[in-house]
């Protein structure tokens, strides 16, 4: 799923402080799963924000919708109506819904009130951690299921750098576990360290965002 | 192993002397005085000097600059290339410039996170956006395509080619240990000449991992400089124990330290003993010394270990 998390409450204040009236849109789809923008966070949320608001002076409505996607249009197009009496939108989806609800109601102000962070799956309840970079190049058949552009500090190719802690962590945090760690025991385990002998070659990240922002065209369904 | 480079250090590995290299750490301004006054005392007692590339993720004068103002000076630099701060771009343009400047010695390694920050000690840019568009080992293969094939990662030929002596490190202790041996041969077989490793202070413990690369037949291709970091006190000692990856140090070493009136003196004379002691290790083929923030100190280690003068090459 896509995780991120709130944006600090004075940075959201201070972005709805000129405004009157603010629809809160959630979303129950990743950000529901992560605890950031679902429906349960949206009605948390809009109290403390207007609760910060009033503090400081400002007289600001806000209203709250959850979507079931908000990178759909589909489903985007159902607060066309909330969205009329409004003069300002506070998105605490990702950042493509963000964009999808800036690029549908274009005369609306519309802020992020998340900050996105990464590809990550729940690994027990409260924790979340990264597990994708979206390298445009999948190289999990190769490391047993564990990725080293993302869980590795540097997404090193060839094994663990020099900063693996005594304990098997990652040098910059003895809470993240050195994934090349990982990957070495688990190929220890299925007798194919043989595998890992192989100098791997400079890649092509040209299929990521580094190529230039993605486009991917699917002409059999352009029709 | 050829001599690839023409650089002395290769010419000392080459003839199957004992080499040595020290660390000198370019200063955090550009301060040539300052610098010169601390290398030039250094002059002659090692076959290659090692630049290092912004350590601890501190911005300081760039490994070429300092590289060049050593090569000025008469001390043959071996220039530290970390894959943090620069795709491969940036690493083939400072690769051909660091040529031209005629720097004959480069060393690969990953470099330390930006996270690092000196150890806390300094603010660093532990906010900034790190590179790490190829590792360590890919950049020891660019290093090697660009000096036996003149020609850039991505094909393109360059003329004429980067006559670059090839290091990389090795840290033989840390988890996954099994895997070590491994990578160095990954390391080898890209194309390294030589390696500096980690600091040593357990000798019997890293008598058996290279034991493991002299099985392997690492040993014969490849000129293995072990590390030696001069203690300068127990607390020092203590704190790399516990907190530089890599490094083991045997309690009983802590404790003689302690234990000593002139930790300093202590020190010299631990360093000299690791020295002696790794000297002996089949397979070794020199020591890759340093005295961190205390370079001043090298000499004495150096001449006390029987290291000088260095020979002719």
């Amino acid at each position: 799923m896509i995780i991120g998390e709130w944006k600090p409450i004075e940075e959201t204040v201070k972005n709805l402080a000129t405004h009157k009236k603010v629809l809160l849109v959630g979303c129950a789809t990743c950000v529901a799963e992560c605890a950031v923008g679902g429906e349960k966070e949206a009605e948390t949320l809009a109290p403390l924000l207007r609760m910060a608001l009033k503090k400081e002076g400002h007289s600001v409505e806000i209203a709250t919708k959850t979507l079931e996607r908000q990178c759909e249009w589909e489903f985007v197009e159902e607060i066309a109506d909330s969205v009329k009496g409004v003069d300002a939108i506070l998105s605490i989806a990702c950042g493509i819904g963000v964009q999808a609800l800036a690029d549908r109601y274009q005369d609306k102000f519309v802020y992020p009130g998340v900050n996105t962070t990464s590809l990550a799956i729940r690994e027990k309840p409260g924790l979340w951690t990264a597990r994708c970079g979206a390298c445009g190049d999948c190289m999990l058949g190769e490391t047993f299921g564990l990725c080293p552009v993302a869980r590795c500090a540097k997404s090193l190719m060839n094994g663990p750098c020099g900063g693996t802690r005594r304990t098997g962590k990652c040098e910059i945090d003895e809470n993240i576990d050195c994934v090349w760690n990982l990957i070495v025991k688990k190929a220890e385990e299925r007798g194919r360290l043989g595998d890992l002998e192989t100098v791997r070659a400079p890649r092509n990240w040209g299929n990521s965002g580094h190529g230039g922002p993605k486009r991917m065209v699917r002409e059999d369904l352009q029709s | 192993m050829s001599n690839k480079s023409g650089s002395r250090l290769d010419r000392v590995i080459s003839s199957g002397q004992f080499a040595v290299t020290v660390e000198v750490g370019p200063p955090r301004g550009p301060d040539v005085d300052a610098f010169m006054q601390k290398v030039r005392p250094l002059a002659g007692i090692a076959d290659g000097f090692n630049v290092t590339d912004n350590q601890t993720a501190v911005v300081r004068m760039s490994s070429i600059a300092g590289a060049k103002l050593l090569l000025d000076a008469g001390l043959e630099p071996v220039m530290q290339m970390t894959c943090r701060d620069r795709n491969r771009i940036a690493m083939q343009s400072d690769l051909i410039g660091a040529s031209a400047l005629g720097i004959r010695n480069c060393l690969a390694i990953s470099g330390d996170h930006q996270r690092a920050g000196a150890g806390g000690k300094l603010k660093g840019h532990p906010g900034c956006k790190n590179v790490f568009d190829v590792d360590s080992i890919q950049l020891v293969t660019i290093i090697r395509g660009m000096r036996d094939n003149a020609v850039q990662q991505g094909g393109d030929p360059i003329s004429p080619a980067t006559p670059f002596l090839i290091g990389a490190a090795w840290t033989p202790f840390g988890p996954p240990e099994e895997f070590r041996v491994t990578r160095l041969a990954k390391k080898i077989a890209a194309g390294a000449d030589f390696i500096q490793t980690q600091a040593v202070y357990d000798v019997p413990r890293f008598a058996e991992a290279v034991g493991k690369a002299r099985a392997r037949g690492l040993t014969e291709k490849t000129a293995i400089l072990a590390g030696v970091i001069v203690p300068r006190s127990a607390g020092m000692l203590s704190y790399m124990d516990a907190n530089v990856p890599g490094i083991s140090v045997p309690p009983e070493l802590i404790a003689r330290m302690k234990a000593s009136a002139d930790p300093k003196a202590e020190g010299l004379k631990v360093a000299v003993e690791l020295i002696a002691a790794i000297r002996k290790i089949p397979g070794i083929r020199g020591v890759h010394v340093q005295a961190i923030e205390a370079e001043g100190l090298l000499p004495d280690v150096l001449k006390a270990a029987g290291l000088l003068p260095r020979p002719e090459a």
